[in-house]
Order: C-alpha cells, then structure tokens, then sequence
C-alpha cells in the first residue's frame, strides 16, 4: 500500500528520543551532580524528628493563665537500628527493670522494626539530661521532646478538658494525628483543639548506626517549621471559679454564671469536682480509671448534662408568659388557701399581686396563672394554647440544646402537646391535667445551663446570648459569630420589668421575701428561690439570681443537690458568688454564709441516694 | 500445522526478549521494593512478590494464547472487543469497588480487575480497524470526529472514576492520528498546549506573550525571507502596543498589561489582514494564528488552573514545579522519591541494600514508584539501563510498525508505542520530578495482575500481526 506519510515517524523517533534524553539527563543531575540527595558510604540514615508546636495557652478573662504547658520528653527505639548494648546501665539511668526493658522492646518489635516506637513516655528532665551524653551507647534509641499541660490553679477541669493520646477512630478520621500524638478531650481543649494544636513541622537529620545525629539532611531545606497553637482567652473568672468550687467542696452540684451582656461564661463549677493535673501524662489512665469507678460521678458534668425540672425558679417565665398573653396584669391577685385544689403551698399573706407572688413563691398564684394561660380562649384548643405556651420557652433556650462549645450538652425536656395526646388522648387533657408545669414541677426538665441562660435573658429584659466559653481566638481576637447574635425573645421589655420587681422583692422585700438570705448592703440583688424536686432521696436546692438590678453584669444557677429548700443552700451560695464576682473580697457580715457553706457535707447524704438508686 | 511453526519461528524475538527481560527484573525490583524479612522467601504467596510471579505466569500464558490465535481474529473482532471494554468501564463506575475515591476495579473474590488497562488495547484495534476502513483520508473532518471520538469515549469515562493517569494514556492515541494523516498544525498544538501550560505558571505571563511575539517575528523572517516586511509587521504590533499601554497608564482607567497585549494583537491582525488577503499569504497567517491563540490560550490556563483545577491537583502541579515544598504532605511521594533515586549514586547501594527502600519511606513503591527501587538499588547505571531498555523496546516497535505491509498492523503497532511511551515517559517523569505526581504503572515493571496482562495482551497483539505480516494482506 502506498502510504503517504511514512515520514511522519521520524518527528515521532525524535519525539520520544528527546524525552528519554531528557529523563537520562535529569537523572544524572540527581544521581550523580547533586549532592543533595546522596548519602555517604557510612550508610547514613534519615531520621524525620517531628516538631512538636507549643499548644495554645489558656488564659481567664482578666487575662490570667490558666493552662499553659511544660516539656516532656518520650524516649523512642527504632528496634532496626538497636545493637549490643549495656542494658545494665540503660535501665539503671532510667530506673526500669530488665523486664520492663525486655517487654518494651518486645513490643516495639511487633509494631514495626523500621518505624520509630514509643519505648517510655515523658521520662523527667534529669533522666533526659543524663541520657543525652550516654546516647551514644544506646545506639537505636533517641529522645523525642513533647509538651504537657501544666494548671496555674488545681480548678475548672471540666471546662479545660484535658488532653490524651489520639485513639484509633480519631486517627483514621484525621490523619494528621499519628499514633501517641496528642488531641484534646472534653471542655475548651476539645472544642477548639484546631485552634490549639497548630500545626505540627518535621525537622529531617542524617544518622549514623551508632544513633549520633551527623547534621541537617539537605541542609535543613526540606523541614518544614512547626506552627504554635493559638492562645484562646476563656470568658472563666479564674478567682471566681476557685471560689465557686471550694464553696461546693462536700456537696454536689452545680453552679453556672454567665455576663449578660455578652453571654460569656463567667464560671461553671459541677460538684465533685477533680484537679486537672491528675490527668496529665503518665499518671492519666491511671486516675482516669479511679474517677471513672467513683459513685459521684466527678467525671460527669452536671452544669449541662444533668436535667432537673426547675421548681419555683421557672415562676418567672410562666410569670412573663401570662403578661405577654395578657391573661393577667401585674396588680392581678388570686388567693391562696395553703395551696390550691391538689397543690400545696407554705403559709403567707394572702391574696398577692404578681410582685408578692414572686416574693412569697406562691404556688397557688401561679397555678392559677398557668391554667388561665391555658384556657385562653383566644386559642380554639388546649394544644394550640400548650404550643404557644411551649414557643416561648424555646425562644428562653428550653427544651432543645443552646449550642455552646460543649459537646455533651442536654437539651433538656418540654414536651410537645403530642405527648400529652398521645398519653391521654387528643382533647383528652386539660390544664388541671398538667398544672404541675405552673411550677416547673411534672414532666419538664431542664439544665443548670438553661436555667442561667434564662436569668441572664430576664436580667437583659428580653435577649440573649448563647453561652460561651471562650472570649477570644488568637492574634487576632476572633469568635464565632453564633456566639454574638443575641437572641430576642417576643416578651416586652415592660413585663420583663414586672418580672425583675418581683425577683427583686424576693430577696430584698422584707418578712416573708423567700430569699432574704441573698441581700447585700449595697447592691440590689434579684432572684428566686426553688426546690426541685427529687423522687429519689431529699429535694435539691436550686437558686436563680442576677445582680445589680440595673446594668446586671452577672447573671448565676446554683444547684444543691439533696439540701431541701432553696433557700437554705442554694441562696447564699449564689450571693457568695455575686459578692466576690462584683467586690472581690468577702466582706465582714458575709463571712458568716462562708463559713456556713465551707463546712457543709452533704456527701453522705449524696451517696446514700445512689446506693438506694 | 505448518503455519503455526512458522508463527513461532517469525514472532519478533527481540522484543520478547525484552518483554520476558523487564518481567524479571520487574520481579526482582519488586522483591527489593517489598522486602518483609519475616516472608523472605520470594516465592511466597502472601508477599507481592510471591504474587507477582503468578502474575508473570499468567502473562506468558497469555502471550502464548495471544499468538496462537489467529490474527484475522483480531481484525474482525476489535469492534466487539471495543464494545465490550467501554460496556465494562461504564459498568465499573457503578459496581466498581471505591478505593482512594476512585472507582476503577472490579472485585471478583479475591481477584480484582482493572478494566481502564484492557480498553487500551482495545482501543488501539478499534482506531487501527476504524482507520484502515478510511486510509488516507485523516485530513477530512468526517473522519477526524469519529477517530477522535474512539479515542474520547474511553478516556472520558477513565477520568469519570476518576483516573487521570489512564486519561492521559488514551490522550496518546493523537500520535496514531498524526502518524496517519492528521493534520500536523493539530498535533503541534497539542504539544504546543502541554508545553504553554507549563510556562504560563512558571513564568510571568506578560513576559511570556512578549517573547512569543519576538518568536513569530523571527518565524515570519524565516518563513518569507523579507526581513523588512517582518521588521515592519513587529513595528506595527509595538506602534499599537505603544499607543494603548500609554493611554492605559495615564489616560484612561488600567486595564492591565494581559488585556492591552490581547488588544493589540487584535489590531494588528486588522492591520496585516490586508496583506495576508492581497498576497495569499498563508504562512503569515499561520503564524499569527498561533501567536494569537497562544496569547489567548495563556489567559485561559491562568483561569483554569485557579478556577477549575481541584485543590490537591493545584498543589501536585505546584510542587512539581517547585513552587511549594511540602515534605511532609501532598509532597511527600515526590520528595521520597527523589531521596530515594538520588541517594543511589553512580553505581547504587547494592541489591536490597537500598535504606529508603528498606525503610518503606517512599509509599506505594512496589507499583507506582517501582522506579526509586532501581534508582536507589542499581544507582545511574541502573537507570540508564532501565530508560534505554524501553527507549530500545520503542524504537523496535516503531520499525515493526513501519514494516507492516498491512494498514490496520501498523495503525495498531503505533498504537502500542504511545500506550507505552505513554506510560514509560509518565511514571519514570513522575519519580524525578519532570512530571506531576500522576499514578500510572510501568509496563511489565510494576506490581500489578490486569496492567501487567493489559500490557501483555496489548504487545502481542502486535508481535502476532508482525509476525504473520507476509500472509494475508488485511
């Protein structure tokens, strides 16, 4: 066949000539002019160090340290590269026994003879300094500098978190994480362990067979510099914390103070609370395991992940909610015969506007409230007027979770009309049926979170912010936005006022004020008192405040649990609280409170209630 | 019976040679590259060696079936088998197993199938049958679309999975049309794209357009042999230029040096329309199409690299072209690899005596990397032989093709060597860093059942057709 472009091939020959003279060519720079990738006769090794960055500081409002962190040193083994040595001296420098020596390396054999193991975790810093001259002896085992959490103050660790070994599941979701690296668990270091870790580097050396480093491999051209985490500001009075957990010393329990303002989280304190310090390095697992064992349960958060329902505290909402339906006014009265129909209540001064309702804590007032709430006919059914009932407490933050750093948190229980259906049939209720809600009693339930959130939003007169832990990120200040939208609530800020008239009189109005325990000479404290009830052994002791009455900065919870009334424990607890956050100091005719509430041991009557459990 | 004594005594020794050479020292690479001192037997099975020489196996068998069949066979059939590897590589983007985020095998039990690497040869029957129906006749365009749709179909499919190595494999397929009739300017582009590419990210993009005008001038010198009218042509690209970079700079609002050079250019294409109109002259025309195209080409890659190209190919791209260092991350292969090949030497460390090898510091060194082995183990020397090894094997296929008294034998010979070239240039590219890191085997080297019997199939094929070259004439 006559073919018409046979000369073609040549341009193709050339082609491909031409490319394989350029791999020869290349070639031949790397493999014989450069230097740069040779290593010598002596077979030289390359060791990749990781650079471990500084993890992120953590500092409290006032801009104190919090957590910061201190050196730790791992002694690695590469079992490939080990030779005769003096074991003798080895475990006699680092104070282990043969067997330990002999298992160590057994196990780090199995793991991989070529890659680096983990042979003892954070030996001290003497230990190091003395190994580092005899290196040389040990030839396959090198020192591998870490860093540790270190705690200015034995508190918050809850709200820390603490920091740990990545797992299995962690490192194969995030392959940045390598077996003994660390990442954070729980609190601030889990929520924002991106921020805190920053990003690890590699520095890259050559090593000859007796484990000495010979110099930077390629001149160090190839390390990549490792980046330190960002420091983060918390929202944590630091001061106030420490306080906050000595008071709660023998009881359990919880206590969260927010800023009104800004939603920051002032301190948040669950009872039993632990020192940080017990879980870092080597003794973590250890104590990790007697925390997890205790009955208390110290390990378990009870700021957000326990949920009571609220007693009298949850008065003022339903407070609210019957001004903004306009069902009653401030000067409306009901009577109260020691209680109303099957719901009993304390003796007081009777009939009461809403301020003395609030005052006295009059449960039938509010029941009365609550059934009018109900059976506003402006509603064609009692569901619709439940609903309605219901979405303003979701607008509170009720019911469903607020979203704050944490992870782990309860939303919490308002039950939808549907399950009041469902238990008795559509229509099949009515408000007698569920009037234990009036005072946050029955099927409800809510967090020492929640209910602080609600205070802070009463002390703002109608909004919002969702708590936060964290003030700032970094250099450069950042915060997620969520955390500065403010959350308003379809209240007037004039029924707000009613409401905050009576909290106020609540604690400062004199006989018959439920919390006059709270007082203080010179501030204006609002609150409330509850009981939240406890099918299980002694009612818990709940207190809601927020102070001063005008520009509030602090807004708190407090839960005792099994103390009985409010008043008793959970009061002066939370005016204890105001005190040091707004004065600083404890004055003189508050000391007595102190030591009242330093001395309370509640414990046993705590465990008592689990055993029985 | 005669006839197949005959087959057996035609068949291209050389390049079995070759073939049967490169397994073998494929196998012993391997064996280096996977070394488990606890399986150091290299005929174990659990090992990759061990199964590589059951691979190997297979591939003779193979080779001997291949042959024994009837080489009409392959003429009449390659539609069918055509077909049939389209249907599988459609099929395997649904009931393919995902690994990496890429569908590309077939999981069988405990075999598993890679249908990308048969539809090559598959496609180079189907474009060797598609183009002996239509010899000569590659300038038309009726012919051009259905060729470069043979070609597309399963290279579009491969980069649904997506693959993009084997992609670029079928890419290839265009030296066969060039090698058959198509138009040379079409080529070059190709070639001329590739290459443009590449400079438009390494350099400046002004500088670049400049130094192409600069070019066009000395090619138009060339061409016409009339200085003075190129001379005249460069004055009024740079009057026009003059005019608008000055207006740009002090009159009006900066639009930028790319879009004045677009301008200008636009102009003086106006301005030499004429001429090129009046003398016919087609060269010219040529020329400045080009130049043109290029300028205009340079902007779009800007776009598409920044815009189109998903992040972690940007940053393959990026390292290759030393822009970013990233040891530890996406350049990691790379950077191992080049430790690695380097660190050899002249003369190399030894057989089985590579440290980065040893140390499985470079990842998938037994298949895509195959390469550092040699580069480590056998230093300079080694890779010297490797590269003229296939250099030799390319340059005998391509005398192979050329002697095929039959059209469809040689379109399929050329259609081996790009597969292969394709592939040698790619990977070998990929490990010293000339190449982005793009996965694709290295025919016969690399571990790996269906590319090592997609390559297999794929040569002897041809040593088949070759060998009976002299019989029927089809």
């Amino acid at each position: 066949m006559k073919d018409l472009y046979s000369t073609r091939k040549y341009l193709i020959i050339t082609i491909i000539v031409i490319a394989s003279v350029a791999l020869i060519i290349k070639l031949f720079i790397i493999q014989v002019v450069k230097d740069t990738y040779r290593l010598s006769a002596d077979n030289n090794v390359l060791r990749y160090v990781t650079q471990y960055p500084a993890r992120g500081l953590i500092y409290d409002r006032n801009e104190e340290l919090i957590v910061y962190n201190q050196a730790a040193y791992d002694l690695m083994v590469i079992p490939a590269q080990t030779s005769k040595m003096d074991t003798a001296l080895f475990c006699g420098d680092l104070g282990i026994t043969r067997e330990i020596f002999m298992d160590r390396l057994k196990a780090a054999v199995n793991y991989s003879r070529r890659a680096p193991s983990i042979f003892l975790k954070q030996i001290s810093a003497e230990s190091y300094a003395r190994f580092q001259e005899k290196i040389f002896m040990f030839p396959g085992f090198y020192v591998q500098p870490r860093t540790l959490r270190k705690y200015s103050r034995p508190v918050a660790a809850h709200l820390l978190g603490y920091v740990s070994e990545a797992d299995e599941a962690q490192i194969k979701k995030d392959p940045y994480y390598k077996p003994g690296d660390y990442i954070g668990k729980l609190g601030i270091e889990e929520a924002y362990e991106k921020e805190l870790r920053g990003t690890k580097g590699v520095k890259i050396f050559l090593v000859d067979v007796y484990s000495r480093i010979k110099g930077s491999y390629a001149n160090g051209l190839m390390d990549t510099v490792a980046v330190q985490g960002n420091d983060i500001i918390s929202g944590i009075d630091l001061d106030l914390q420490e306080y906050g957990e000595k008071l709660m010393q023998n009881k359990t329990g919880s206590i969260v103070a927010i800023e009104p303002s800004t939603g920051e989280i002032l301190s948040l304190v669950s009872s039993p609370c632990f020192d940080p310090e017990l879980l870092v390095g080597r003794v973590r697992s250890e104590n990790y395991a007697r925390l997890s064992a205790d009955t208390l349960l110290p390990l378990f958060n009870r700021a957000f992940m326990a949920s009571y329902p609220p007693g009298s505290t949850f008065k003022p909402v339903n407070g609210l909610i019957a001004l903004q339906e306009k069902v009653i006014v401030p000067s409306t009265t009901f009577g109260c015969s020691r209680g109303y129909l099957f719901v009993g209540c304390h003796s007081h001064a009777s009939p009461l506007n809403l301020k003395g309702a609030i005052m006295n804590s009059c449960n039938a007032y509010f029941c009365q409230t609550f059934r009018k709430v109900l059976e506003n006919p402006g509603y064609g059914s009692i569901s619709e007027a439940y609903e309605k009932w219901r979405s303003y407490l979701t607008e509170f933050g009720f019911g469903k979770k607020l979203e704050t750093e944490f992870v782990n948190e309860l939303p919490g229980l308002i039950p939808p009309s549907t399950y009041f259906d469902r238990y008795h049939g559509i229509n099949g209720w009515k408000a007698l049926t569920v009037i234990s809600l009036a005072i946050g009693q029955g099927e409800i339930g809510t967090t020492p979170l929640q209910m602080a959130n609600m205070t802070a939003a009463i002390a703002n007169r109608g909004y919002y912010f969702t708590p936060h832990i964290v003030k700032s990120i970094g250099n450069e200040q950042r915060i997620d936005k969520r955390f500065t939208m403010k959350h308003q609530i379809s209240i007037d800020s004039a029924n707000f006022e009613e409401i905050v008239l009576g909290m106020e009189a609540a604690v400062n109005g004199g006989a018959g004020a439920t919390a006059r325990i709270a007082a203080m000479e010179d501030i204006i404290v609002c609150g409330k008192t509850g009981t939240a009830q406890n099918p299980h052994g002694e009612d818990h002791s709940v207190f809601i405040a927020f102070a001063p009455k005008d520009k509030p900065v602090i807004a708190i919870a407090v839960y005792v649990e099994n103390s009985g009334f409010g008043a008793t424990y959970a009061a002066p607890v939370a005016s204890l609280m105001i005190e040091k956050y707004i004065k600083r100091e404890i004055g003189e005719s508050s000391k007595w409170k102190e030591q009242r509430m330093l001395e309370l041991n509640l414990i046993n009557r705590t465990a008592q209630n689990e055993t029985e459990r | 019976m005669k006839r197949s004594v005959n087959i057996w005594y035609r068949i291209d020794k050389i390049t079995v040679l070759l073939f049967l050479l490169m397994m073998i020292m494929g196998w012993f690479n391997i064996y280096a590259a996977v070394y488990n001192e606890e399986h150091k037997e290299i005929l174990d099975f659990s090992q990759r060696y061990g199964k590589q020489f059951i691979w190997i196996v297979a591939a003779v068998v193979l080779a001997i079936i291949v042959v024994v069949i009837d080489n009409r066979f392959y003429l009449f059939f390659s539609w069918g088998v055509y077909g049939v590897l389209v249907s599988l590589l459609i099929l395997v983007l649904f009931f393919g197993r995902e690994v990496n985020g890429a569908r590309s095998w077939f999981q069988l039990g405990s075999l598993s199938l890679q249908p990308s690497e048969f539809a090559k040869f598959a496609t180079a029957l189907a474009l060797a049958s598609y183009l002996n129906n239509h010899k000569e006749e590659l300038t038309k365009l009726k012919v051009i679309l259905p060729a470069t749709g043979i070609i597309l179909l399963p290279a579009l499919l491969t980069a649904k999975q997506p693959d993009m190595g084997s992609t670029i494999v079928f890419f290839s397929f265009f030296f066969v049309l060039y090698r058959e009739g198509m138009s040379p300017y079409i080529f070059v582009s190709g070639l001329l794209m590739v290459i443009l590419f590449f400079l438009t990210l390494l350099m400046d993009n002004v500088l670049l357009e400049l130094i192409l005008v600069g070019l066009a001038f000395f090619l138009t010198w060339f061409v016409t042999r009339k200085p003075k009218l190129s001379l005249a042509g460069l004055g009024i690209v740079i009057l026009i230029g003059g005019i608008l970079f000055a207006l740009d700079n002090f009159v009006i609002e900066s639009i930028g040096n790319e879009y004045i050079i677009i301008i200008t250019l636009i102009l003086a294409g106006l301005a030499f329309a004429y001429y090129i109109y009046q003398k016919k002259a087609s060269g010219i025309l040529v020329i400045y199409l080009f130049l043109l195209g290029s300028v205009l080409y340079i902007n779009m890659v800007d776009f598409a690299f920044n815009n189109l190209l998903k992040p972690h190919q940007r940053e393959r791209v990026e390292i290759m072209l030393g822009f970013k260092s990233d040891p530890h991350g996406t350049g990691y292969n790379l950077n191992q690899s080049l430790i690695s090949i380097g660190s050899g030497g002249f003369s190399g460390k030894g057989y089985l005596k590579g440290t980065q090898t040893k140390f499985k510091f470079v990842p998938a060194q037994s298949t895509d990397f195959i390469f550092c082995t040699v580069g480590e183990e056998w230093g300079f020397i080694g890779s010297f032989v490797i590269v003229g090894l296939y250099l030799f094997l390319l340059l005998r296929l391509i005398k192979l093709a050329e002697r095929q008294r039959s059209v469809f034998s040689r379109i399929y010979g050329y259609g081996v060597v790009s597969v292969l070239f394709t592939h040698f240039f790619i990977n070998i590219g990929m490990t010293i860093g000339i190449v982005p890191v793009i996965g694709i085997p290295l025919p016969f080297f690399s571990y790996g059942g269906s590319s090592l019997w997609g390559f297999t199939i794929l040569l002897f094929i041809f040593l088949r057709l070759d060998a009976s070259r002299t019989e029927y004439l089809i």
